[in-house]
């Protein structure tokens, strides 16, 4: 496969970035998005120039450190797929790829197409735990989880934070990562002593961080490589409605 | 947005029904009209309630609209950057056209009550006569009245489709099933409504009402 690639190059926070194109000729159908970034990457190294940066680890799709806009679409036009598990094959010979990162204004560009993601650290430092230490896993039958409630707070848990949600939200909020996060504890027993707490902490931080509100547009969950629902947003909801009702402050453990 | 939504909703179902007395004749519908400034009588003096009603109302509207001001400059601060490439999006028409469907409805309501509430745009402009001014305000040859009012009642129904989802889901309706209930729920409420709104003007325009 021959391909253009047009990407976002950017030296530094402070520079201002533009979009280059690079040709890339011989791409096999086989290789991951980031294997084909790889390739030219090599060529780049090869001829002097500078490489370009994108964020990856495990390339098997749990990691959640890449993360691209392919063509308008957060992580590719596959569905429920992150860029690395991403196949050339799903691309068109001759075809012009344009890749940029995630656009937010809380998710700062380090370098061309990595983004700085600690404003979701500070969600989950602002609740996103359980205070009480835990220890090993205990005995799964020691403490009863209705199997529906079981169910919907694993789909939570499949959150990997890439950031796509954010990515993908017209109003580029980060509701779906904070619901997700939010809702695998407060579905479950461990969750329930800090849970409102929890919710008005992790909703602050959001607003801090500088994301925008949610409007419930729907573009984050066919974006989400988890396929993490949108009703998730519902739960966060009624759980901010009821600790706003009992008057909870953000402090855990109050 | 959700209450304040719920609350114009609301209202918006009372002056479907209150339109459709259209049908049961002049008589009928100029009575209804004029029970409107009495309704708390004689616990009320004169059209105290109407004017209380109003006041809700406008209230409703502007806290509305704060809201969404509120949302529209916090999105537009959240990504400073645009994207070079990006593809309409996945989502509905209708949650996509939110902002702007809700300006264009903004300045339908004004209009709307230059001509029907105040007279003032209305050919015959006659308080005491509203089924006169109803009729008069879509005669065929004012055409493009009716074409504006069609154009924004559709926009209403699509503002409503988004927006009464959205407000369920704000109210914490959470689970995959009431989603659908809710969309669909949206989806028949917008339709009615619109189907409820139209059928005035459009009876007047084929003379069914005259």
């Amino acid at each position: 496969m021959n391909l253009t690639l047009r990407i976002w190059r950017q030296k530094g926070p402070e520079d201002k970035g533009r979009m280059v194109t690079y040709p890339v000729d011989d791409v096999s159908p086989d290789m991951s998005f980031l294997e084909m970034l790889d390739v030219l990457n090599e060529r780049l190294i090869l001829a002097g120039e500078d490489p370009v940066a994108f964020d990856h680890d495990c390339r098997e799709g749990i990691c959640g450190m890449c993360g691209l806009m392919i063509n308008g679409d957060a992580h590719g036009p596959q569905r429920g797929t992150t860029a690395c598990q991403l196949h050339m094959r799903q691309f068109t010979d001759g075809e012009t790829i344009d890749i940029e990162p995630w656009r937010a204004s809380a998710f700062p560009v380090v370098k061309d197409l990595v983004v700085n993601r600690s404003a979701f650290d500070r969600i989950i430092a602002a609740g996103g735990y359980v205070t009480a230490p835990t220890g090993s896993a205990p005995e799964a039958h020691s403490t009863p989880v209705a199997k529906a409630n079981a169910d919907a707070a694993f789909e939570s848990a499949a959150c990997i934070g890439c950031g796509a949600c954010v990515a993908a939200c017209p109003n580029g909020s980060g509701m779906l990562f904070t619901a997700a996060k939010l809702t695998q504890l407060s579905l479950l027993p461990q969750g329930q002593p800090e849970r409102y707490t929890r919710v008005i902490g992790m909703v602050d931080a959001h607003d801090e961080a500088g994301f925008g509100g949610c409007t419930n547009a729907g573009e984050c969950t066919p974006a989400c490589p988890k396929g993490i629902p949108l009703n998730t947003i519902g739960r966060l909801n009624r759980d901010y409605l009821a600790a706003t009702a009992k008057g909870a402050n953000n402090t855990p453990g109050s | 947005m959700a209450v304040t939504g719920i609350l114009l909703a609301l209202f918006l179902i009372a002056h479907m029904l209150g339109n459709l007395k259209v049908f049961t004749g002049e008589t009928s519908f100029d009575h209804y009209a004029h029970w409107l400034r009495d309704i708390g009588k004689p616990l009320l003096p004169g059209v105290w309630f109407l004017w209380i009603l109003r006041t809700v109302l406008v209230v409703a509207v502007v806290a509305h609209i704060v809201a969404a001001t509120v949302l529209a400059r916090r999105a537009r601060a959240a990504r400073p950057v645009k994207y070079a490439h990006r593809k309409k999006v996945n989502g509905s028409y209708a949650a996509r056209t939110m902002r702007w469907g809700g300006v264009i409805i903004l300045l339908f309501v004004i209009y709307h009550l230059l001509d029907l509430t105040t007279g003032t745009l209305n050919p015959v402009g006659n308080e005491s006569k509203p089924y006169g001014n109803v009729v008069a305000d879509f005669a065929p040859e004012r055409w493009y009245v009716t074409l504006f009012y069609t154009l924004a009642i559709l926009a209403v129904g699509f503002h409503l489709r988004h927006g009464a989802f959205s407000a369920f889901r704000s109210l914490g309706q959470q689970t995959p099933r009431g989603e659908r209930r809710a969309r669909t729920a949206a989806l028949i409420f917008a339709v009615l409504l619109c189907a409820g709104y139209l059928v005035v003007p459009f009876a007047v325009l084929t003379g069914l009402v005259s």
